[in-house]
């Protein structure tokens, strides 16, 4: 029997979950937004099982967007913004594989694509707004007409129409609903009963799942029921959203994860030095990724006093008085 | 006289213009100095969010991206994106937003996304994030930029975030209801935009720095008729912007 019987059949490995529901050529999102819970382990997972021409869906992911580009896992990428806060201020591999012709992308904006997931989680075909009006967000197409033919691509990147309920003249933006195949996050809690707990800022974490035909989630912890009913008014997402349960303490490094730990600046530090060179960089997926079959080892080659300096506290959230140059 | 940085001037340059009562939108860098400077010096009443949700954070330490941790403790809510861009365009609220690029014109749009041909670009940047969001909806926008001719140009290589768009009243007529930009605060000065036609003007240059050398780094013809010297930064505004705003000095 279960330790969890409700959610038995969801809890699975890291190797499971990716292997069952990440395929080659799937249209992936993945939760977080630049140095925050990123769902890192389960990225290390898809670059290690090598699935290949991922059409990856994102606003702001940061270090995750970043690793599977440089891996070479994604063939096209829909984008709003490919930095990295101070670590990165544009992503090095996303840099590098756009102006090198290696991968296909189109530019959106942080609020258009965190509308097109609204409007997929709301089972609606598009969405109107006022955004961009003017950019060239909304002049240039990055997508070729044969890579629109293909599936779960958008036949036009956008549409502005006169707005139909007024007299004077008035142009709205519509924008295509996003429906990924697979949407991967990692949360601080999810409950024995499956129920999804997500601390600090949700970001469009609860869009992106819900426009998802499979959900997985990551986490560091599994709470009683009890706990989680306790304060239902704190949680995120109910069960019958989710597909995978994966339990992964540190399932976010070295990116954030509001009130267990904060990002790590020295990996950060490391992966920008390395990044920038597709040599070095191919010796960093191999030392940290390629080589490290578990998540377990990936944790020993971080290391104890790495983990201990980055420990939050839980009352704050973050680790004070980090070193973070 | 005290001595200090360009970074610690824009910084001030930058926070003079909010009010108490603002709702201020942070972007990374010199704009989360400026912010957390303006709500400890000129408007406690201000308060500070960001577009991944986090609404009004205390800021014991300076964030080092719009999704750290630090924007998340001492809010009077978090919460996510769609919220925040709630707030944005928000008709009761006065928004200001803090803004960076790497290509500026003078009618104040703005270029995050690329330089040369979009499609394989010679140089890659991080693209809109939610720049063209807040550049649509914010009541106004304050732009950090580094002053030189490359950066000034009279044509951007791509138009992320919209300004004045073309003058005059063509950014109404684009459909968007409100906002502009207010102003642009760089290195060497501040410029801000002529009420009819919309284009950049110089309002003030920092002391020591001579009118000429911001009109030699600005790759447009600027009018400077109406320039005046900024006022130097007190003892007092430096002392709490390097005691208080930023002690670790990640920033400045």
């Amino acid at each position: 029997m279960s330790k969890y019987p409700e959610i038995a059949e969801k809890l699975m490995s890291l190797e499971a979950a990716v292997s069952r529901f990440v395929t080659d050529g799937c249209q992936l999102s993945i939760g977080g937004f630049t140095v925050t819970r990123n769902p890192m382990a389960a990225v290390y997972e898809i670059v290690r099982q090598r699935i290949r021409d991922i059409h990856l869906v994102c606003h702001s992911n940061g270090q995750g967007l970043d690793v599977l580009i440089g891996a070479g896992c994604v063939k096209r990428v829909e984008i709003a913004y490919g930095g990295n806060g101070r670590y990165a201020p544009t992503c090095f591999r996303f840099r590098r594989a756009v102006e090198q012709g290696w991968i296909e992308f189109e530019d959106y904006s942080n609020y258009q694509m965190s509308l097109r997931f609204l409007a997929g989680s709301l089972s609606i075909p598009f969405i109107a707004t006022k955004s961009g009006l003017g950019s060239d967000l909304l002049r240039l197409q990055g997508f070729s007409e044969d890579i629109r033919k293909q599936n779960k691509v958008a036949r036009k990147k956008f549409e502005i129409i006169q707005n139909p309920f007024a007299e004077e003249e008035d142009r709205v933006v519509l924008l295509p609903a996003l429906t990924p195949d697979v949407t991967i996050i990692h949360a601080q809690y999810v409950g024995e009963d499956g129920t999804v707990r997500v601390k600090g800022l949700t970001f469009a974490d609860v869009e992106q799942a819900k426009s998802a035909d499979v959900v997985i989630v990551t986490c560091e912890e599994i709470v009683p029921r009890d706990f989680i009913r306790l304060d239902p008014d704190q949680n995120t997402m109910p069960a019958f959203f989710v597909d995978a349960i994966v339990k992964v303490p540190y399932g976010a490094h070295p990116t954030a994860c509001f009130g267990f730990y904060d990002y790590d600046p020295k990996h950060l530090n490391l992966y920008k030095k390395v990044a920038r060179d597709d040599e070095s960089f191919k010796k960093y997926l191999e030392e940290w990724v390629y080589s490290v079959p578990t998540h377990e080892e990936y944790l020993e080659r971080v290391g104890v006093p790495a983990l201990l300096s980055i420990k939050a506290n839980p009352v704050v959230g973050y680790a004070q008085g980090l070193d973070r140059k | 006289m005290s001595t200090y940085s360009a970074n610690e001037m824009m910084a001030l340059a930058a926070g003079r213009f909010i009010k108490d009562g603002d709702i201020v939108f942070a972007g990374t860098g010199v704009a989360m100095l400026a912010a957390t400077a303006a709500k400890r010096i000129y408007a406690p009443k201000a308060v500070i969010f960001f577009e991944t949700g986090g609404i009004d954070p205390v800021l014991e330490e300076i964030p080092m991206a719009v999704a750290d941790s630090r924007v998340m403790h001492g809010t009077c809510l978090n919460s996510g994106l769609i919220e925040a861009f709630s707030i944005v365009g928000h008709r009761k609220l006065h928004t200001v937003a803090f803004l960076g690029a790497a290509q500026i014109d003078r009618y104040g749009n703005l270029n995050t996304t690329s330089l040369g041909d979009y499609h394989r670009p010679r140089t890659r940047f991080s693209g809109s994030g939610g720049a063209c969001d807040v550049a649509s909806f914010a009541s106004g926008v304050i732009t950090f930029m580094q002053h030189e001719k490359r950066r000034f140009v009279e044509h951007l290589d791509y138009l992320t975030s919209v300004g004045w768009y073309q003058g005059g009243d063509s950014r109404k007529k684009l459909g968007l209801r409100r906002g502009g930009a207010i102003a642009v605060v760089t290195n060497l000065g501040v410029m801000k935009f002529n009420e009819t036609t919309r284009e950049m003007f110089l309002a003030q240059y920092y002391p020591g720095i001579p009118v000429d050398k911001i009109v030699e780094s600005t790759g447009f013809p600027i009018d400077v008729s109406g320039v005046a010297e900024a006022t130097a930064p007190t003892a007092e505004e430096l002392r709490i912007l390097r005691e208080e705003v930023d002690p670790q000095k990640l920033i400045l």
